[in-house]
């Protein structure tokens, strides 16, 4: 329309396959920094409720560090399990990735069980969200990681789905797909780490 | 099966409710009767409800905006009403109950569902064309992120009809908006309205940031950006830094009333003060997010009306850039009563008075832009004036306000309500409005009534003073707001006064309605043919009016802050079409952004009044609608570079059509 050089600027699709991937990996990242605002709003909701015990058990009373280590190592090898499925993919090795999607998904599964189980323990002893402000705050931050958890495993299913039954091939949208899932991945590793030290490490001492 | 839900949350017995109801059911079956009658179901799929282009998308926020500043205000001159009769012994039309159903909808309609959408709706008709790009980095998720919100406004609306709305206030504030407060489903349908719409606009402001850093046409550096342009970017920053707080805190407080969560309780070690800090962490910057872009908008009226460069555009800028990183550390002004000590109020009250300086740089950089300019007092540019002095008048009650000795004695009265209606209505709403007749000609194709439009302006703007500033004396008086009755009947004048200034408004608003109703009417008479009616300085009018599908038939080459404007007075501007089109790349339509969003609204409806089933329906109907959708690869297409050569020509024909035209008139 104003003045562009002849010849200049031509369309191509392998162009815009790359663009659209690079600003969807970017748009993710963005997402996830929202996202880690979202945290910060819980976090800080814990911070305010984490000694409102109302006459209730405290951190000490509660929390049991061993089946704590056991989600941590679960939710940890899985991501470097995911960085193998990347790896894979980098190879364009199809079946690959989906072994070793598998595998982090086992792991992530594990996680939440562990997870599901310490809240039903909590729950049946009367220690549910409702006892205490420092209880309603600890199964909103956690439950909050368990459910990005839990989106992020669906999510997963889903690729695995994709790729292994339907056929799907390894294409610039797929891998951009399975890139922005690393990064959910690997930011829900770092979000357990800050979980599992300011609530249980912080709670016990 | 159905819940909480029965006959009895129809409200059959408050005449004025069923009033309102019938009216807005009449509404409805008038539009669809139309669309009946007419055939045009097809149509709307095809080319509105399925429909990814940003064009199309702005128009229909922008229509959703409007039909909910028609709603807020209504509620607006029931409340006026009210307190120019409820006096001493007389108690008005509206009880307690009803009152506060409408001071808190009129709040919550006119932030969440006519503000907001009213905004995005010009930034998405507006910043892709300015930044030479052929759409949204993601076309599909604009598209969710509108239905989102609609589906959040018609919640809002749903509420009057079946059950009610809060009563709490636009913030909900705890303990009130707690279930032991407010067992009914009025907090409920906010919080949900809120969840559903508040997505949406996060989406949006990720949308809008990847578009603007990644897609500027080649040469346009961030210096060479519109600095409407630069307004959204920071916009999409405070959307994606502030709207994450208010789902999390909405979240919190409705663990609190759905599963005896004690976030905010008043027992059991809740903090209701967290949710006032939570809240306000969001609801300061919302001011930003509605304010900046309506800078941006003065800023290209302003210059385009003058004929002028914008005046001191890197001041403009850093400007900008100054009060949205100031947004986020004066929260706590909007509630110095709580009482944080000196120390804390005086922190942040000085902040807040900071805010002032950059604030004060805009209002010069415009003033300075019209001096020397041959200024053209066109719709917009009467806004703009009429914006840079009510906005001032405004601004420095704020600036009284943000002393926190000053804030003890006005906290909560209508002082405060005079403040923030002085720079909402004389900042964002003129902004908007500017926007709207600034950029009317290029959504619709043809040019808005000009006499109408003016007298809407005259009768908004002596309508807002004639209503607003008997608030300021009215609150000095020791008014408070939210009352529906009064005994001092000393007041009552002001009152009627003020309900005089929401008549005029009313008028104002007639004349908008009629001015849309007309220049429909005589669309014929008053094409845009140019593309270019106000001698524009930005790319948006470098293309026809409305512009093709793909915006750009080669993207433009950028080396200039004023890219039309610069070609223009060298004379490069092309005025033929070429002989070769390269083919374009767009998206497809699809319906997968409806379909989530109407299930959201089912989710949202199931929530609301505890019908668990049809909660979990709507939630995998959500899931499995989007999965379907990724499953598909079938979503973009190439345009032919031999249709577009067609689309062009007969763009380029219409354009030597009208400069006959013009010389002939000449």
């Amino acid at each position: 329309m104003l003045t562009e050089p002849a010849g200049h600027a031509h369309d191509h699709g392998h162009d815009h396959a790359q663009e659209a991937v690079a600003n969807k990996v970017f748009g993710f990242w963005l997402y996830l920094m929202t996202d880690c605002i979202l945290f910060a709003t819980v976090f800080a909701a814990f911070a305010v409720g984490r000694d409102q015990f109302n006459g209730g058990p405290t951190g000490k009373d509660l929390f049991d560090l061993n089946g704590v280590i056991y989600e941590t190592s679960c939710l940890l090898i899985s991501s470097v399990t995911y960085g193998f499925a990347m790896l894979g993919a980098y190879r364009g090795s199809k079946q690959q990735v989906l072994l070793w999607l598998g595998i982090t998904f086992l792991f992530g599964l594990g996680f939440i069980g562990l997870e599901v189980k310490e809240f039903i323990h909590l729950v049946s002893e009367g220690d549910g969200p409702s006892r205490s402000a420092f209880l309603s705050s600890f199964f909103t931050l956690v439950g909050t990681h368990g459910c990005h958890v839990t989106a992020g495993l669906i999510w997963m299913a889903v690729l695995m789905f994709q790729l292994g039954v339907m056929g799907k091939e390894l294409t610039p949208a797929y891998m951009s797909r399975l890139t922005c899932l690393s990064l959910f991945w690997h930011f829900l590793d770092i979000v357990w780490i800050c979980v599992f030290t300011i609530v249980y490490l912080m709670g016990v001492v | 099966m159905l819940g909480n839900l029965t006959l009895a949350a129809i409200p059959l017995d408050n005449p004025i409710e069923m009033g309102a109801v019938v009216f807005m059911g009449i509404a409805v079956l008038i539009v669809l009767g139309f669309i009946a009658r007419y055939n045009l179901w097809g149509y709307l799929w095809r080319e509105w409800i399925t429909s990814v282009d940003h064009k199309k998308i702005g128009i229909m926020y922008i229509i959703l905006a409007l039909v909910m500043l028609i709603r807020g205000f209504i509620d607006a001159i029931m409340m006026r009403t009210q307190l120019a009769f409820a006096y001493g012994k007389h108690h008005g039309y509206l009880p307690p109950p009803h009152y506060d159903q409408i001071f808190t909808a009129h709040g919550v309609i006119m932030i969440f569902f006519m503000a907001m959408p009213f905004m995005i709706g010009l930034m998405n008709v507006a910043v892709p064309l300015q930044i030479g790009a052929r759409d949204v980095a993601f076309p599909f998720m604009n598209s969710i992120s509108f239905w989102l919100t609609a589906v959040g406004m018609a919640l809002v609306n749903l509420s009057l009809a079946i059950g009610e709305f809060a009563k709490t206030g636009w913030l909900a504030y705890p303990p009130l908006s707690e279930l032991h407060f407010s067992p009914g489903v009025g907090v409920d349908y906010y919080i949900w309205a809120l969840q559903i719409s508040g997505i949406g606009t996060l989406l949006t402001g990720v949308n809008f940031f990847v578009t603007i850093v990644k897609m500027r046409a080649p040469g346009m550096t961030m210096m060479r950006m519109p600095v409407f342009v630069w307004t959204i970017l920071c916009t999409a920053v405070l959307i994606m830094a502030a709207f994450p707080i208010l789902t999390g805190t909405l979240a919190l407080l409705t663990l609190d009333r759905y599963l005896d969560f004690h976030f905010f309780t008043d027992d059991g070690g809740g903090n209701q003060m967290m949710y006032v800090n939570l809240i306000w962490a969001w609801g300061h910057p919302e001011v930003y997010i509605l304010i900046l872009p309506a800078f941006g908008v003065f800023s290209e009226v302003v210059s385009t009306y003058s004929g002028k460069r914008l005046f001191a555009y890197t001041s403009m800028v850093y400007a900008t850039l100054a009060i949205t990183g100031l947004s986020f550390i004066v929260w706590l002004h909007h509630f110095f009563t709580m009482g944080s000590g000196a120390d804390v109020n005086a922190f942040f009250g000085i902040t807040t008075m900071i805010i002032a300086i950059p604030t004060g740089v805009k209002i010069f950089n415009w003033l300075f832009t019209m001096y020397g300019g041959r200024v053209r007092y066109d719709v917009p540019m009467l806004y703009t004036v009429g914006f840079m002095i009510t906005f001032t008048i405004g601004g420095m009650t704020g600036v009284m306000l943000a002393v926190p000795g000053i804030d003890y004695v006005l906290h909560n009265s209508l002082f405060l309500i005079a403040h923030f209606h002085n720079v909402i209505i004389g900042g964002v709403l003129f902004g908007y409005l500017a926007g709207f007749n600034y950029w009317f000609p290029k959504m619709a194709g043809f040019h808005l009534n000009e006499k109408l439009g003016k007298r809407a302006f005259w009768f908004w703007i002596v309508g807002f003073y004639v209503a607003f500033m008997p608030l300021y004396a009215l609150g000095l008086m020791g008014a408070t707001r939210r009352m529906e009755h009064y005994d001092n009947v000393a007041w009552a004048p002001y009152m009627w006064v003020a309900a005089f200034g929401a008549i005029l408004i009313m008028i104002g608003i007639g004349h908008q309605v009629a001015q849309i109703v007309v220049s429909i009417r005589d669309r014929e008479m008053n094409r845009d043919l140019t593309g270019d009616p106000w001698q524009g300085r930005t790319l948006e009018w470098a293309t026809s009016s409305p512009p093709p599908f793909y915006n750009f038939a080669t993207l433009p080459e950028v080396n200039h802050a004023e890219p039309l404007w610069d070609a223009k007075q060298r004379g490069t501007i092309e005025r033929q079409a070429r002989d070769h089109y390269e083919d374009i790349h767009m998206p497809r339509n699809t319906g997968a952004g409806f379909i989530i969003a109407v299930f959201s609204g089912f989710f949202g409806f199931a929530m609301i009044w505890h019908i668990w089933w049809l909660a979990i329906v709507g939630v995998i109907g959500m899931v499995l609608t989007l999965i379907i959708r990724t499953c598909n690869d079938n979503i973009d297409y190439y345009v032919p570079g031999e249709e577009v050569a067609s689309i062009e020509k007969a763009h380029f024909l219409q354009l030597s059509s009208a400069d006959m035209e013009k010389q002939h008139a000449d």
